[in-house]
């Protein structure tokens, strides 16, 4: 996982609640079994006007030029606003594998689907959760300020303006300490598989039901 | 001092470790399907890695099968190498699989409980949001993305926060012709698909305790859809009736002592929670979705809302908006709405009560000329032998709906089964998300004998005039 420390970023907002993981990335993309080559599929539905399947060429699609990503002024934004409950239904990584590959490192939301947020910091994507109020004012600059851009700064927790204003945000302590040394978790865990193993073993004296499926046993 | 929740007990009997808020949870049961596994199987092979415990897994293909002739295989390419990936991890692993042909094959939801594999008191995992499920027996399971399946596989546990407790209290009864379905639709237009965020929902009180098992798992189903982690419902005799000698059940003396544990399974009487919602049972119609958001619901006595009403601005225009993808105009009596394709199937609704109920509405009657397809999909294979042996599969077909094999079909039309553009489904599964059953389609959700009046009767008809 790339480390993410600070990231200075174009701005693209999409004004609509409640955006769904399937919007993100429909259905028929799911169908590989491969992390990348998502991005040109980000939003496939909203960004072209005639229907996408796997593997086609996207430079031969039909762009929709009402869509907020094929904006010219939007081109090769790295931070999406959003508004609340965004990455919400399906639990596919996919949504968050194809924001990335488009570029997104950074998405802003007055709240966040539980898988989708937990799924953002296994990738390297920083999710940040701002009061509503908030977002809607950065809505509202990046609408009248073209090239709007932000500065994230994840070890201060820190999100700063053009205009040199900053703005707070929380993270937890322990997605903060991976995200900035790029970490593995499954490398973090194994560390304590001794603990595990007891767990286990006393777990299993309590509860040995709970343990086995097998054919052979039935 | 204040008693445990059910969370707290299915929780604090799973803490590996804890580290400041994070603690590190035991996993016991790993469900597994095609999509969300192929990139974690790879990732621990990348990493010379090994499953901890392969025992705790059971995997199923079921989002890419074909629910028509499965004699010729899976004909798109892509999804047939995404099922045998699938099949080739499973063997190489030594994980149980159910695969295609297997006549246990079905949605993964399905099939964990049927078999058994699904038991009070565990935690389940599976990277699939609709996990939540498996909470009605007393279980904490919740959906995960597929760094955690490969998490899982790699260490059987996951780093986790825990969430905040609600308690959501259905009283009273149920009316005929109201179902499970419609009570949890009625609780996600109460509080939000976002309304549930960082909570686990316990499901109680009189209306929940009179549900059957698969009434319970289609609550806990759509938990989800109230942005909730989890949904569960504690142990009673309901619980462990549906249990008994299912195949991977406990047996004899095992079982005599998973029964006494099990028991245990309840919010204590002085248990505190840090968000309660009531909701009457007996004053609760059949619900239907109008909108492009599970939250976009109302009673089938209700009309379609104007969003000039909504004073929060944000909420005015998604409502704008969704009412143009649906083609809906504010004021439309629901019943006016006139699909022209009905779903049943999913793993909020496809198993064998659900299947009766809506038979039981199609007997001696033909879908309505209006209607472009109607389409019947068991949750299992053995959900549809069942249903065979009790002849619904003529009472579907004589009425004009095609019978199918088992699979997650067009509740997201990853297979074949879609919906064209403009397109519009009574359905009973759980998301009317834009294009979720094919790009351009529209959804309604609906419980199944809703979706079986709306096919013969090809609009919106109220279940309570059916039932009784």
């Amino acid at each position: 996982m790339d480390k993410f420390e600070i990231f200075s970023g174009l701005v693209v907002p999409l004004d609509r609640p409640n955006v769904d993981t399937d919007a993100i990335i429909p259905k028929q993309f799911l169908k590989s079994i491969q992390r990348s080559g998502f991005g040109d599929n980000l939003f496939d539905e909203w960004r072209y006007l005639d229907h996408g399947e796997p593997g086609a060429d996207s430079g031969a699609r039909l762009p929709n030029p009402d869509f907020v990503l094929n904006r010219l002024r939007y081109r090769n934004a790295g931070i999406l606003l959003a508004r609340e409950n965004f990455g919400c239904g399906s639990s596919r990584e996919h949504a968050v594998w194809a924001l990335l590959d488009y570029g997104i490192r950074v998405v802003i939301a007055p709240s966040f689907a539980d898988i989708f947020f937990n799924n953002c910091f296994k990738n390297g994507v920083l999710p940040i959760v701002l009061a509503a109020d908030t977002v809607a004012r950065l809505f509202k600059a990046v609408e009248a300020n073209p090239g709007y851009c932000l500065t994230i700064d994840l070890p201060a927790q820190q999100i700063h303006l053009p205009d040199e204003a900053m703005i707070a945000f929380e993270v937890d302590a322990f997605r903060k300490h991976c995200l900035i040394n790029g970490l593995d978790d499954i490398g973090l865990t194994l560390q304590h598989a001794g603990e595990i193993r007891t767990f286990e073993e006393k777990h299993r004296k309590t509860a040995p039901w709970l343990f086995d499926i097998s054919d052979e046993n039935h | 001092m204040s008693g445990s929740t059910l969370y707290d007990k299915l929780w604090d009997s799973h803490v590996v470790r804890q580290d400041g808020g994070t603690a590190l949870i035991y996993i016991d049961r790993h469900l597994v399907h095609e999509v969300t596994s192929p990139q974690a199987f790879e990732g621990l092979r990348l990493a010379g890695r090994r499953p901890w415990h392969s025992p705790s897994i059971l995997a199923v293909p079921d989002h890419n099968v074909p629910t028509t002739d499965r004699r010729a295989g899976i004909i798109d390419p892509v999804s047939r190498l995404q099922v045998e990936t699938l099949d080739q991890n499973c063997s190489d692993f030594g994980i149980t699989e159910f695969p295609m042909e297997d006549p246990r094959q079905g949605i993964v939801h399905v099939i964990g409980p049927e078999q058994g594999a699904t038991l009070p008191g565990m935690t389940v995992v599976c990277g699939d949001s609709h996990t939540s499920t498996h909470g009605a027996f007393g279980a904490l399971a919740f959906g995960i993305g597929t760094s955690e399946v490969e998490h899982v596989l790699a260490t059987q546990c996951l780093l986790m926060k825990k969430t905040r407790s609600m308690l959501v209290s259905i009283g009273g009864r149920l009316a005929p012709g109201v179902f499970a379905k419609d009570v949890v639709l009625a609780v996600i237009g109460t509080i939000g698909t976002a309304g549930g965020t960082g909570y686990s929902i316990e499901f109680a009180g009189e209306a929940m305790r009179g549900l059957s098992m698969e009434g319970r798992m289609t609550v806990c189903n759509m938990a989800i859809e109230a942005g909730a982690r989890a949904g569960m419902v504690a142990v009673d005799d309901t619980t462990i009736d549906y249990l008994a000698d299912r195949p991977y059940s406990p047996r004899g003396e095992l079982w005599q002592r998973a029964v006494a544990y099990w028991s245990r399974l309840h919010s204590d009487a002085t248990a505190q929670f840090d968000c309660t919602v009531e909701l009457d049972a007996g004053s609760l119609l059949p619900q239907v979705t109008w909108g492009t958001s599970p939250e976009m619901v109302a009673p089938v006595d209700g009309v379609v809302p104007d969003p000039d009403r909504e004073s929060d601005s944000v909420k005015r225009a998604g409502m704008r908006r969704a009412l143009e993808y649906m083609d809906l105009r504010p004021g439309t009596p629901i019943t006016d709405i006139r699909p022209d394709h009905v779903f049943i199937g999913s793993c909020t609704n496809a198993r064998i009560e659900d299947l009766r109920a809506a038979a039981a509405v199609l007997r001696g009657r033909r879908i309505a000329g209006n209607i472009k397809q109607a389409l019947v999909v068991p949750g299992s294979g053995l959900v549809k032998r069942q249903a065979e042996a009790e002849g619904l599969d003529r009472l579907f077909r004589e009425s004009g709906f095609e019978w199918r094999e088992p699979g997650c079909s067009m509740c997201l039309a990853m297979n074949a089964d879609r919906l064209e553009p403009g397109d519009r489904c009574a359905s009973t599964s759980n998301r009317n998300f834009e294009g979720r059953q094919g790009q351009g389609g529209r959804t309604h959700l609906v419980s199944p004998a809703m979706a079986a009046l709306a096919a013969v009767k090809g609009r919106f008809v109220d279940a309570r005039r059916e039932a009784g």
